[in-house]
């Protein structure tokens, strides 16, 4: 992992960090704004997966177990939000 | 440690997902609730905490490139950003009691103070743990060609991250 990535990790990772803080402080909320927030996560999550932990570049099954865990609980978030909904 | 960390993330998954049911059952009082949250101090918070996987993740690194003393400063870095994380965290607690607030104030404070301060237990033993790198670092114990414990301790405190990469959206801002 290069000084580079890692750096370049960090950026999108306070940059996007930023755009959940605005989508909290819009007050915003219903469909858009939980998969705004639950998108955001994710990608959050597979930089910190990929460049931080350095799996980029290891066995597929590693990858898939942390990434399929964050889609699985970010799914499942989704799909109880959907039921909250009126 | 992988074991570890996926049962870790297997435990927090669960306790996120029954948040998000349990909030479905009561939008209005987990919306309300909400809005009592500091979220300035939750996204501090986060700041810190990717800052200081950064950091980690830049110590690996500069170890692998036989640069111990540079991976023992970003080490440093790293601690600092996680007491920093469990003093913001600590004083958003003190705020919360002084107003009454406790597990039994109502279900959103029931989840929001387990959920949260699980966590706050496992950022304090991940910055043992960076603690202990750092020292073992410094002594030189660390090298490209043998870096297993290193990698493993950088292992928890992502995952640590990674859990309030989730955490906060969920309980701060999504409503």
């Amino acid at each position: 992992m290069t000084t580079r990535t890692l750096d370049t990790a960090w950026a999108m990772l306070l940059i996007a960090t930023a755009c959940t803080f605005a989508i909290g402080e819009a007050g915003a909320g219903g469909v858009p704004a939980m998969a705004a927030l639950l998108a955001l996560s994710c990608i959050k999550g597979r930089l910190v997966i990929l460049d931080f932990m350095g799996l980029r570049r290891v066995k597929f099954k590693w990858r898939a177990l942390l990434l399929g865990w964050l889609l699985l609980v970010s799914a499942l978030i989704a799909v109880a939000y959907r039921i909250a909904l009126p | 440690m992988w074991l570890v960390i996926f049962a870790e993330l297997a435990v927090f998954g669960l306790f996120f997902v029954a948040y998000a049911f349990a909030r479905a059952r009561n939008v209005a009082l987990f919306d309300a609730m909400q809005a009592t949250l500091d979220r300035r101090a939750g996204a501090v918070n986060t700041v810190l905490l990717i800052t200081a996987s950064w950091c980690v993740a830049r110590a690996v690194e500069a170890v692998e490139r036989a640069r111990a003393a540079s991976g023992a400063h970003w080490l440093l870095a790293a601690i600092i950003g996680g007491l920093g994380f469990l003093l913001v965290k600590g004083h958003e607690y003190a705020g919360m009691f002084a107003a009454g607030v406790s597990l039994s104030s109502n279900t959103f404070y029931m989840f929001y103070l387990s959920l949260t301060f699980f966590h706050f237990m496992h950022v304090i033993l991940g910055v043992v743990i960076l603690a202990a790198l750092w020292v073992k670092t410094r002594r030189g114990d660390y090298t490209h060609a043998d870096l297993n414990g290193l990698a493993s301790g950088a292992m928890y405190w992502h995952m640590v991250d990674l859990l309030w990469i989730v955490l906060f959206p969920l309980i701060y801002v999504m409503r």
